[in-house]
Protein backbone atom coordinates (compact mmCIF):
# COMPACT_ATOMS: atom_id res chain seq x y z
CA UNK A 1 0.00 0.00 0.00
CA UNK A 2 2.62 2.81 -1.24
CA UNK A 3 -1.20 4.77 -1.80
CA UNK A 4 -0.06 8.15 -0.70
CA UNK A 5 3.33 8.20 -1.15
CA UNK A 6 3.70 8.54 -5.58
CA UNK A 7 1.85 11.74 -5.72
CA UNK A 8 3.07 13.32 -8.84
CA UNK A 9 3.96 16.96 -8.54
CA UNK A 10 7.13 18.94 -7.59
CA UNK A 11 8.10 19.31 -4.22
CA UNK A 12 6.60 23.03 -4.17
CA UNK A 13 3.61 21.38 -4.69
CA UNK A 14 3.37 19.09 -1.64
CA UNK A 15 2.92 22.71 0.08
CA UNK A 16 -0.69 21.97 1.08
CA UNK A 17 -0.72 18.73 1.22
CA UNK A 18 -0.11 16.69 4.52
CA UNK A 19 -0.88 13.32 4.49
CA UNK A 20 -1.13 11.66 8.09
CA UNK A 21 -2.08 8.07 8.83
CA UNK A 22 -2.43 5.77 11.45
CA UNK A 23 -2.57 1.67 11.46
CA UNK A 24 -1.67 -1.00 13.79
CA UNK A 25 1.19 -3.50 12.97
CA UNK A 26 -0.35 -7.00 11.82
CA UNK A 27 0.27 -10.90 12.86
CA UNK A 28 -0.51 -9.98 16.67
CA UNK A 29 3.17 -7.99 16.78
CA UNK A 30 1.43 -5.66 19.27
CA UNK A 31 -1.22 -6.58 22.05
CA UNK A 32 -4.45 -4.22 22.95
CA UNK A 33 -7.31 -3.36 20.82
CA UNK A 34 -6.58 -1.14 18.29
CA UNK A 35 -10.13 -0.10 17.62
CA UNK A 36 -10.53 2.88 20.07
CA UNK A 37 -7.27 4.17 19.54
CA UNK A 38 -7.95 4.45 15.38
CA UNK A 39 -11.12 6.21 16.47
CA UNK A 40 -9.41 8.73 18.97
CA UNK A 41 -6.75 9.53 16.28
CA UNK A 42 -9.36 10.45 13.71
CA UNK A 43 -11.16 12.30 16.54
CA UNK A 44 -8.10 14.63 17.14
CA UNK A 45 -7.50 14.64 13.95
CA UNK A 46 -11.37 16.65 13.60
CA UNK A 47 -9.90 19.66 15.89
CA UNK A 48 -7.51 20.85 13.77
CA UNK A 49 -9.45 21.70 10.38
CA UNK A 50 -8.88 18.42 7.99
CA UNK A 51 -9.78 18.65 4.64
CA UNK A 52 -10.14 15.05 4.79
CA UNK A 53 -10.34 12.30 6.69
CA UNK A 54 -11.54 8.46 6.30
CA UNK A 55 -10.56 4.36 6.70
CA UNK A 56 -9.17 2.19 4.37
CA UNK A 57 -12.15 0.08 3.83
CA UNK A 58 -15.45 2.75 3.51
CA UNK A 59 -13.58 5.66 2.34
CA UNK A 60 -13.32 9.30 2.88
CA UNK A 61 -15.60 11.95 3.39
CA UNK A 62 -16.53 12.74 -0.15
CA UNK A 63 -18.31 9.51 -1.29
CA UNK A 64 -20.44 8.78 -4.40
CA UNK A 65 -24.54 9.56 -4.04
CA UNK A 66 -27.52 6.90 -4.67
CA UNK A 67 -30.55 8.36 -5.72
CA UNK A 68 -33.92 6.59 -4.09
CA UNK A 69 -35.85 7.94 -6.58
CA UNK A 70 -35.43 9.57 -9.72
CA UNK A 71 -36.70 13.18 -8.61
CA UNK A 72 -33.87 13.28 -7.11
CA UNK A 73 -32.07 13.82 -10.34
CA UNK A 74 -32.48 17.38 -10.29
CA UNK A 75 -31.93 17.58 -6.46
CA UNK A 76 -28.08 19.15 -5.54
CA UNK A 77 -25.44 16.64 -4.97
CA UNK A 78 -23.37 18.00 -1.65
CA UNK A 79 -19.68 19.05 -2.63
CA UNK A 80 -18.43 19.11 1.43
CA UNK A 81 -17.17 16.26 3.05
CA UNK A 82 -19.41 14.31 5.87
CA UNK A 83 -16.96 13.74 8.41
CA UNK A 84 -19.57 12.52 10.92
CA UNK A 85 -20.44 9.81 8.31
CA UNK A 86 -16.61 8.61 8.35
CA UNK A 87 -17.03 8.27 12.50
CA UNK A 88 -20.31 7.01 12.03
CA UNK A 89 -19.23 4.30 9.54
CA UNK A 90 -15.92 3.32 11.42
CA UNK A 91 -15.67 -0.54 12.14
CA UNK A 92 -12.74 -2.96 11.22
CA UNK A 93 -8.99 -2.07 12.21
CA UNK A 94 -7.64 -0.62 9.39
CA UNK A 95 -4.99 2.18 8.09
CA UNK A 96 -6.89 5.50 9.02
CA UNK A 97 -6.03 8.66 8.08
CA UNK A 98 -6.17 12.33 7.86
CA UNK A 99 -5.81 14.98 5.32
CA UNK A 100 -3.93 18.69 6.13
CA UNK A 101 -3.51 21.44 3.93
CA UNK A 102 -2.05 23.86 6.26
CA UNK A 103 1.64 23.39 7.67
CA UNK A 104 0.27 25.31 10.92
CA UNK A 105 -2.86 22.37 11.53
CA UNK A 106 -0.85 19.83 10.40
CA UNK A 107 2.35 20.58 13.04
CA UNK A 108 -0.11 21.31 16.13
CA UNK A 109 -1.78 17.77 14.91
CA UNK A 110 1.43 15.83 15.18
CA UNK A 111 2.55 17.55 18.46
CA UNK A 112 -0.80 16.41 19.68
CA UNK A 113 -0.83 12.78 18.46
CA UNK A 114 2.62 12.49 19.89
CA UNK A 115 1.23 13.54 23.57
CA UNK A 116 -0.97 11.03 23.48
CA UNK A 117 0.87 8.26 22.71
CA UNK A 118 -1.74 5.92 20.95
CA UNK A 119 0.83 3.10 20.19
CA UNK A 120 -0.13 3.03 16.69
CA UNK A 121 2.38 3.72 13.93
CA UNK A 122 1.92 6.82 12.92
CA UNK A 123 2.96 8.05 9.38
CA UNK A 124 3.39 11.42 7.10
CA UNK A 125 3.17 11.43 3.44
CA UNK A 126 4.28 14.76 2.37
CA UNK A 127 7.10 16.41 1.01
CA UNK A 128 10.03 15.72 3.10
CA UNK A 129 10.97 19.53 4.37
CA UNK A 130 7.48 19.19 5.41
CA UNK A 131 7.61 15.96 7.77
CA UNK A 132 10.80 16.82 8.77
CA UNK A 133 9.28 20.10 10.17
CA UNK A 134 6.48 18.36 12.07
CA UNK A 135 8.62 15.77 13.94
CA UNK A 136 10.97 19.43 14.72
CA UNK A 137 7.75 21.04 15.93
CA UNK A 138 6.74 18.11 17.99
CA UNK A 139 10.05 17.30 19.05
CA UNK A 140 10.50 14.05 18.01
CA UNK A 141 13.09 12.22 15.44
CA UNK A 142 12.05 9.95 12.29
CA UNK A 143 12.59 6.32 12.78
CA UNK A 144 12.21 5.55 9.40
CA UNK A 145 11.30 6.89 5.19
CA UNK A 146 10.50 5.48 2.57
CA UNK A 147 11.38 7.97 -0.60
CA UNK A 148 9.54 7.91 -3.68
CA UNK A 149 11.54 7.98 -6.63
CA UNK A 150 9.13 9.13 -8.98
CA UNK A 151 7.44 7.69 -12.15
CA UNK A 152 9.86 6.46 -14.43
CA UNK A 153 10.29 8.55 -17.53
CA UNK A 154 7.59 10.64 -16.41
CA UNK A 155 9.40 14.48 -15.84
CA UNK A 156 8.24 17.04 -13.59
CA UNK A 157 7.28 18.82 -16.57
CA UNK A 158 5.12 16.56 -18.67
CA UNK A 159 2.96 18.21 -21.06
CA UNK A 160 -0.46 16.90 -19.13
CA UNK A 161 1.08 17.36 -15.62
CA UNK A 162 -2.38 18.65 -14.21
CA UNK A 163 -3.53 15.48 -15.15
CA UNK A 164 -1.01 13.64 -13.59
CA UNK A 165 -1.31 15.81 -10.27
CA UNK A 166 -5.03 15.13 -9.88
CA UNK A 167 -5.05 11.12 -11.07
CA UNK A 168 -2.30 10.36 -8.80
CA UNK A 169 -4.06 11.78 -6.13
CA UNK A 170 -5.89 8.24 -5.44
CA UNK A 171 -2.58 5.81 -4.96
CA UNK A 172 -4.73 2.96 -5.81
CA UNK A 173 -5.46 4.39 -9.48
CA UNK A 174 -9.10 4.99 -9.02
CA UNK A 175 -9.07 8.54 -10.64
CA UNK A 176 -8.90 7.79 -14.26
CA UNK A 177 -6.79 10.63 -16.13
CA UNK A 178 -9.26 10.61 -18.63
CA UNK A 179 -11.81 11.81 -16.10
CA UNK A 180 -9.40 14.52 -14.45
CA UNK A 181 -9.01 15.81 -17.96
CA UNK A 182 -12.54 15.74 -18.15
CA UNK A 183 -13.11 17.94 -15.38
CA UNK A 184 -10.23 20.86 -15.68
CA UNK A 185 -12.11 21.21 -19.04
CA UNK A 186 -15.55 21.88 -18.03
CA UNK A 187 -13.71 24.43 -15.41
CA UNK A 188 -11.95 25.99 -18.28
CA UNK A 189 -15.51 26.29 -20.55
CA UNK A 190 -17.06 27.56 -17.32
CA UNK A 191 -19.40 24.58 -17.58
CA UNK A 192 -18.94 23.49 -13.84
CA UNK A 193 -17.32 25.00 -10.88
CA UNK A 194 -14.04 23.86 -9.06
CA UNK A 195 -15.58 22.86 -6.10
CA UNK A 196 -18.07 20.45 -7.99
CA UNK A 197 -15.66 18.75 -10.13
CA UNK A 198 -13.55 18.44 -7.33
CA UNK A 199 -16.39 16.82 -5.24
CA UNK A 200 -16.12 14.80 -8.50
CA UNK A 201 -12.98 13.78 -8.37
CA UNK A 202 -12.91 12.86 -4.30
CA UNK A 203 -15.96 10.36 -4.75
CA UNK A 204 -13.58 7.71 -6.62
CA UNK A 205 -10.78 7.94 -3.64
CA UNK A 206 -11.88 4.75 -1.99
CA UNK A 207 -10.00 5.81 1.51
CA UNK A 208 -10.10 9.32 2.25
CA UNK A 209 -6.66 9.96 1.67
CA UNK A 210 -7.69 12.63 -1.68
CA UNK A 211 -6.85 16.40 -0.79
CA UNK A 212 -9.71 18.53 -1.97
CA UNK A 213 -7.88 21.89 -1.15
CA UNK A 214 -4.39 21.02 -3.37
CA UNK A 215 -7.09 19.54 -6.24
CA UNK A 216 -9.06 22.65 -6.08
CA UNK A 217 -5.39 24.74 -6.56
CA UNK A 218 -4.15 22.11 -9.28
CA UNK A 219 -8.24 22.76 -11.12
CA UNK A 220 -7.69 26.38 -10.58
CA UNK A 221 -4.07 26.92 -12.34
CA UNK A 222 -4.81 24.70 -15.41
CA UNK A 223 -7.74 26.72 -15.51
CA UNK A 224 -5.53 29.55 -16.81
CA UNK A 225 -2.46 27.11 -18.10
CA UNK A 226 -2.96 23.79 -18.98
CA UNK A 227 0.34 23.26 -19.79
CA UNK B 1 -17.06 -5.94 -15.65
CA UNK B 2 -20.43 -5.79 -17.29
CA UNK B 3 -23.12 -3.44 -18.86
CA UNK B 4 -26.73 -3.93 -19.08
CA UNK B 5 -27.91 -3.53 -22.17
CA UNK B 6 -31.55 -2.97 -21.20
CA UNK B 7 -30.31 -0.52 -19.25
CA UNK B 8 -27.60 1.75 -20.61
CA UNK B 9 -28.56 4.63 -22.35
CA UNK B 10 -25.57 5.50 -23.81
CA UNK B 11 -24.69 8.72 -22.36
CA UNK B 12 -21.02 7.87 -21.70
CA UNK B 13 -19.74 9.16 -18.93
CA UNK B 14 -18.46 5.55 -17.56
CA UNK B 15 -15.95 5.68 -20.49
CA UNK B 16 -14.38 8.56 -18.56
CA UNK B 17 -14.15 7.01 -14.86
CA UNK B 18 -12.68 4.07 -16.71
CA UNK B 19 -8.68 4.19 -15.42
CA UNK B 20 -7.86 1.91 -18.18
CA UNK B 21 -9.92 3.14 -20.67
CA UNK B 22 -11.26 -0.15 -21.24
CA UNK B 23 -15.13 1.39 -21.54
CA UNK B 24 -16.48 2.50 -25.10
CA UNK B 25 -19.55 3.34 -26.48
CA UNK B 26 -20.33 1.23 -29.12
CA UNK B 27 -21.57 2.82 -32.58
CA UNK B 28 -23.62 0.21 -33.60
CA UNK B 29 -25.47 -0.45 -30.40
CA UNK B 30 -24.98 2.81 -28.91
CA UNK B 31 -24.22 1.55 -25.68
CA UNK B 32 -21.59 1.47 -23.33
CA UNK B 33 -19.55 -1.85 -23.68
CA UNK B 34 -16.38 -3.08 -21.74
CA UNK B 35 -13.31 -4.66 -23.46
CA UNK B 36 -12.56 -7.30 -20.98
CA UNK B 37 -9.04 -8.43 -21.70
CA UNK B 38 -8.23 -4.48 -20.82
CA UNK B 39 -10.97 -4.25 -17.90
CA UNK B 40 -8.94 -5.18 -14.90
CA UNK B 41 -11.91 -5.60 -12.66
CA UNK B 42 -10.72 -2.40 -10.62
CA UNK B 43 -14.27 -1.82 -10.11
CA UNK B 44 -13.87 2.16 -10.19
CA UNK B 45 -16.70 2.33 -12.05
CA UNK B 46 -19.17 0.54 -9.99
CA UNK B 47 -18.20 2.15 -6.59
CA UNK B 48 -16.89 5.35 -7.80
CA UNK B 49 -19.51 6.42 -10.32
CA UNK B 50 -23.03 7.55 -7.84
CA UNK B 51 -25.74 6.14 -9.01
CA UNK B 52 -28.93 7.24 -10.60
CA UNK B 53 -31.93 5.15 -11.20
CA UNK B 54 -34.16 7.18 -14.07
CA UNK B 55 -36.05 4.80 -16.06
CA UNK B 56 -33.78 3.44 -19.23
CA UNK B 57 -36.54 3.97 -21.79
CA UNK B 58 -37.51 7.74 -20.83
CA UNK B 59 -34.22 8.47 -20.34
CA UNK B 60 -33.56 7.03 -23.76
CA UNK B 61 -36.59 9.03 -25.08
CA UNK B 62 -35.92 11.94 -23.37
CA UNK B 63 -31.98 12.06 -24.90
CA UNK B 64 -33.88 11.31 -28.55
CA UNK B 65 -35.93 14.42 -28.06
CA UNK B 66 -33.58 17.05 -27.02
CA UNK B 67 -31.00 16.25 -29.90
CA UNK B 68 -33.65 17.25 -32.03
CA UNK B 69 -33.83 20.32 -30.45
CA UNK B 70 -29.74 20.50 -30.41
CA UNK B 71 -30.02 20.11 -26.51
CA UNK B 72 -28.41 17.43 -24.26
CA UNK B 73 -29.46 15.49 -21.19
CA UNK B 74 -26.39 15.64 -19.55
CA UNK B 75 -26.16 13.54 -15.92
CA UNK B 76 -23.31 14.60 -13.75
CA UNK B 77 -20.36 13.77 -15.04
CA UNK B 78 -19.59 11.12 -12.24
CA UNK B 79 -23.29 9.65 -12.75
CA UNK B 80 -24.33 6.63 -14.40
CA UNK B 81 -28.37 7.96 -14.69
CA UNK B 82 -29.59 4.22 -15.14
CA UNK B 83 -27.16 1.93 -12.51
CA UNK B 84 -26.17 0.08 -15.63
CA UNK B 85 -22.93 -1.63 -14.25
CA UNK B 86 -23.17 -5.13 -13.49
CA UNK B 87 -20.35 -6.84 -11.83
CA UNK B 88 -18.96 -10.21 -13.29
CA UNK B 89 -19.06 -13.20 -11.13
CA UNK B 90 -15.22 -14.11 -11.31
CA UNK B 91 -13.26 -17.29 -11.27
CA UNK B 92 -10.35 -18.17 -11.31
CA UNK B 93 -7.84 -16.97 -13.05
CA UNK B 94 -9.57 -13.80 -13.95
CA UNK B 95 -10.30 -13.10 -10.24
CA UNK B 96 -7.13 -12.64 -9.73
CA UNK B 97 -7.23 -9.12 -11.31
CA UNK B 98 -9.76 -7.87 -8.74
CA UNK B 99 -7.76 -9.26 -5.90
CA UNK B 100 -4.91 -6.38 -7.27
CA UNK B 101 -7.37 -4.04 -8.21
CA UNK B 102 -9.63 -3.03 -6.57
CA UNK B 103 -8.45 -1.55 -3.23
CA UNK B 104 -11.34 -2.80 -1.18
CA UNK B 105 -10.98 -6.27 -1.82
CA UNK B 106 -8.31 -7.89 0.78
CA UNK B 107 -5.76 -10.26 -0.83
CA UNK B 108 -5.76 -13.45 1.24
CA UNK B 109 -1.96 -13.97 1.20
CA UNK B 110 -1.53 -10.40 3.56
CA UNK B 111 -4.80 -10.14 4.84
CA UNK B 112 -4.41 -6.74 4.50
CA UNK B 113 -6.85 -4.30 2.54
CA UNK B 114 -4.64 -2.97 -0.55
CA UNK B 115 -2.10 -4.07 -3.00
CA UNK B 116 1.14 -4.18 -0.92
CA UNK B 117 2.23 -4.94 2.49
CA UNK B 118 3.36 -2.33 5.08
CA UNK B 119 6.99 -1.48 4.09
CA UNK B 120 8.01 0.88 6.75
CA UNK B 121 4.62 2.40 8.08
CA UNK B 122 4.95 -0.38 10.98
CA UNK B 123 8.87 -0.54 11.31
CA UNK B 124 8.87 0.74 14.84
CA UNK B 125 6.98 -2.76 15.65
CA UNK B 126 7.97 -5.08 12.51
CA UNK B 127 11.81 -4.53 12.41
CA UNK B 128 11.01 -5.36 8.47
CA UNK B 129 13.88 -3.18 6.96
CA UNK B 130 16.38 -3.71 9.91
CA UNK B 131 19.63 -1.07 10.05
CA UNK B 132 22.12 -1.04 7.22
CA UNK B 133 19.13 -2.95 5.10
CA UNK B 134 17.04 -0.78 2.40
CA UNK B 135 13.30 -1.74 1.55
CA UNK B 136 12.20 -1.30 -2.32
CA UNK B 137 8.70 -1.26 -3.42
CA UNK B 138 8.77 -1.57 -7.14
CA UNK B 139 5.49 -0.27 -8.19
CA UNK B 140 4.02 -1.27 -11.77
CA UNK B 141 0.83 0.41 -13.82
CA UNK B 142 0.02 3.51 -12.37
CA UNK B 143 -0.83 5.96 -13.27
CA UNK B 144 -3.57 4.45 -15.46
CA UNK B 145 -1.89 2.20 -17.67
CA UNK B 146 -2.23 -1.03 -16.06
CA UNK B 147 0.28 -4.47 -15.70
CA UNK B 148 0.41 -7.99 -17.18
CA UNK B 149 2.25 -10.50 -14.65
CA UNK B 150 4.57 -11.45 -17.69
CA UNK B 151 5.42 -8.42 -17.49
CA UNK B 152 6.59 -8.32 -13.72
CA UNK B 153 8.02 -11.40 -14.34
CA UNK B 154 10.31 -9.98 -16.36
CA UNK B 155 11.73 -7.65 -13.25
CA UNK B 156 11.28 -10.42 -10.56
CA UNK B 157 13.42 -12.93 -12.42
CA UNK B 158 15.90 -10.42 -13.76
CA UNK B 159 16.00 -9.72 -9.23
CA UNK B 160 15.80 -13.11 -8.66
CA UNK B 161 19.15 -13.87 -11.11
CA UNK B 162 20.70 -11.33 -8.60
CA UNK B 163 20.54 -13.40 -5.90
CA UNK B 164 17.82 -10.76 -4.29
CA UNK B 165 15.61 -12.41 -1.83
CA UNK B 166 12.07 -11.41 -2.78
CA UNK B 167 10.07 -10.21 0.24
CA UNK B 168 7.42 -13.52 1.16
CA UNK B 169 4.81 -11.94 2.62
CA UNK B 170 3.29 -9.80 -0.59
CA UNK B 171 0.30 -10.91 -2.96
CA UNK B 172 3.10 -10.54 -5.91
CA UNK B 173 4.99 -13.33 -4.05
CA UNK B 174 2.03 -15.35 -3.66
CA UNK B 175 1.58 -15.45 -7.16
CA UNK B 176 4.92 -16.99 -7.91
CA UNK B 177 5.35 -20.60 -8.40
CA UNK B 178 9.04 -20.86 -7.92
CA UNK B 179 10.20 -17.40 -5.61
CA UNK B 180 13.88 -18.31 -5.61
CA UNK B 181 14.21 -17.48 -9.52
CA UNK B 182 11.00 -15.17 -9.51
CA UNK B 183 8.84 -16.98 -12.10
CA UNK B 184 5.13 -16.30 -11.39
CA UNK B 185 2.64 -19.02 -11.68
CA UNK B 186 2.01 -19.90 -16.05
CA UNK B 187 -1.78 -19.67 -15.52
CA UNK B 188 -2.04 -15.94 -14.52
CA UNK B 189 0.36 -14.16 -16.71
CA UNK B 190 -1.60 -12.73 -19.38
CA UNK B 191 -3.73 -11.81 -16.44
CA UNK B 192 -3.95 -7.73 -16.43
CA UNK B 193 -4.07 -5.35 -13.26
CA UNK B 194 -4.26 -2.16 -12.37
CA UNK B 195 -1.34 -1.83 -10.22
CA UNK B 196 1.10 -4.62 -8.51
CA UNK B 197 3.98 -3.85 -5.87
CA UNK B 198 7.20 -6.56 -6.12
CA UNK B 199 8.84 -5.67 -2.80
CA UNK B 200 12.54 -6.49 -2.46
CA UNK B 201 15.21 -6.10 0.69
CA UNK B 202 18.65 -5.73 0.43
CA UNK B 203 21.69 -4.52 2.02
CA UNK B 204 22.47 -1.03 1.66
CA UNK B 205 25.51 -1.40 -0.35
CA UNK B 206 23.36 -3.22 -3.35
CA UNK B 207 21.12 0.16 -3.80
CA UNK B 208 22.60 1.05 -6.89
CA UNK B 209 22.80 -1.90 -8.62
CA UNK B 210 19.19 -3.05 -7.68
CA UNK B 211 18.05 0.85 -9.29
CA UNK B 212 19.98 0.21 -12.45
CA UNK B 213 18.15 -3.15 -12.85
CA UNK B 214 15.12 -2.24 -12.55
CA UNK B 215 16.04 0.92 -15.15
CA UNK B 216 17.15 -1.62 -17.29
CA UNK B 217 14.45 -3.80 -17.15
CA UNK B 218 12.10 -0.67 -16.80
CA UNK B 219 12.52 0.22 -20.64
CA UNK B 220 11.79 -3.40 -22.08
CA UNK B 221 8.18 -3.87 -20.42
CA UNK B 222 5.18 -1.86 -21.77
CA UNK B 223 4.50 -0.14 -18.35
CA UNK B 224 5.35 2.57 -15.40
CA UNK B 225 7.16 1.60 -12.62
CA UNK B 226 7.25 3.51 -9.90
CA UNK B 227 9.93 3.36 -6.90
CA UNK B 228 9.75 3.31 -3.07
CA UNK B 229 12.76 2.82 -1.29
CA UNK B 230 12.68 2.74 2.60
CA UNK B 231 15.58 2.64 4.98
CA UNK B 232 16.21 3.03 8.94
CA UNK B 233 17.13 6.60 9.88
CA UNK B 234 19.95 7.44 12.87
CA UNK B 235 19.31 7.95 16.49
CA UNK B 236 19.08 11.79 15.63
CA UNK B 237 16.35 10.79 12.81
CA UNK B 238 18.48 11.93 10.45
CA UNK B 239 19.35 9.51 7.46
CA UNK B 240 22.45 10.13 5.67
CA UNK B 241 23.01 6.84 3.28
CA UNK B 242 20.43 6.18 1.23
CA UNK B 243 19.46 9.62 0.42
CA UNK B 244 23.25 10.23 -1.10
CA UNK B 245 23.49 6.91 -3.13
CA UNK B 246 20.17 8.41 -4.67
CA UNK B 247 21.07 11.66 -5.39
CA UNK B 248 24.40 10.67 -6.80
CA UNK B 249 21.65 8.38 -9.28
CA UNK B 250 20.29 11.90 -10.44
CA UNK B 251 16.73 11.52 -7.83
CA UNK B 252 15.87 14.62 -6.80
CA UNK B 253 14.02 13.49 -3.55
CA UNK B 254 10.62 15.12 -2.96
CA UNK B 255 8.26 13.23 -1.37
CA UNK B 256 8.50 10.30 1.39
CA UNK B 257 6.58 8.72 3.62
CA UNK B 258 8.26 9.48 7.13
CA UNK B 259 7.23 6.65 10.29
CA UNK B 260 7.28 9.03 13.23
CA UNK B 261 8.08 5.73 15.18
CA UNK B 262 5.37 6.17 17.68
CA UNK B 263 4.05 2.36 17.56
CA UNK B 264 4.46 0.44 21.05
CA UNK B 265 4.00 -3.39 21.55
CA UNK B 266 1.01 -2.15 23.35
CA UNK B 267 -1.42 -0.27 22.11
CA UNK B 268 -2.89 2.31 24.52
CA UNK B 269 -6.12 0.90 26.03
CA UNK B 270 -8.59 3.38 25.20
CA UNK B 271 -11.74 1.39 25.77
CA UNK B 272 -10.64 0.81 29.45
CA UNK B 273 -9.52 4.56 30.31
CA UNK B 274 -12.86 5.57 28.49
CA UNK B 275 -14.55 3.72 31.13
CA UNK B 276 -12.84 5.12 33.85
CA UNK B 277 -13.92 8.42 33.51
CA UNK B 278 -17.19 7.66 33.64
CA UNK B 279 -17.34 6.01 36.80
CA UNK B 280 -15.47 8.98 38.34
CA UNK B 281 -17.96 11.10 37.03
CA UNK B 282 -20.38 9.16 38.86
CA UNK B 283 -18.83 9.31 42.13
CA UNK B 284 -18.59 13.33 41.85
CA UNK B 285 -21.95 13.69 41.06
CA UNK B 286 -23.17 11.49 44.08
CA UNK B 287 -20.30 13.21 46.21
S1 LIG C 1 -22.72 5.81 -17.45
FE1 LIG C 1 -24.29 4.22 -17.41
S2 LIG C 1 -25.83 4.86 -18.91
FE2 LIG C 1 -24.00 6.11 -19.28
S3 LIG C 1 -22.92 4.98 -20.88
FE3 LIG C 1 -22.10 4.25 -18.95
S4 LIG C 1 -23.33 2.46 -18.38
FE4 LIG C 1 -24.41 3.54 -20.02
S1 LIG D 1 -13.90 -2.55 -13.55
FE1 LIG D 1 -12.28 -0.99 -13.78
S2 LIG D 1 -11.19 -1.53 -15.64
FE2 LIG D 1 -13.14 -2.65 -15.68
S3 LIG D 1 -14.53 -1.34 -16.82
FE3 LIG D 1 -14.82 -0.81 -14.66
S4 LIG D 1 -13.40 0.89 -14.29
FE4 LIG D 1 -12.78 -0.08 -16.22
Amino acid sequence: MTNTLHRYGTAESFKDDYVIFALPAKGGAQTGDPKPALRRFLEIALDYNPVNIGDAIHGGGTRPTEHSHAMEHFARRPTKPDFQRVMDGLGEPTTYSAVFATREDAEAFVQRIVEEDLGLSINISSSIENAQNCCKAAGITRHSVGYSLGFEGIQDNAPNRHVLALSTMCGHGMISQSLAKKMIDMVKENRASPDKVTAALSRFCSCGIFNPVRARRIIEEARKKTF
Amino acid sequence: MKISETKCVGCGNCTYACPMGAIYVDPTTRKATVNSDECVECYACYNGLSKEHLPPRTVRFTRRMMSKLWLRFEPDPDICPTDALEPDPLSWPRVVRRAFSDPRVPHESTGVTGRGTEEVKTNEISNRIAVGMVGFTIEFGRPGVGVRFHQIQEMSMALAALGVKIQPKNPVTAMMSDVETGKIRDDILNEKVLSAILEITVPVERTEEIIRTVWAVEKRIDTIVVLGVGTRCDEDGEERVVAPILESLGYTLKRAKTNLGLGRPQIRELARENAEPANQAQESVAA
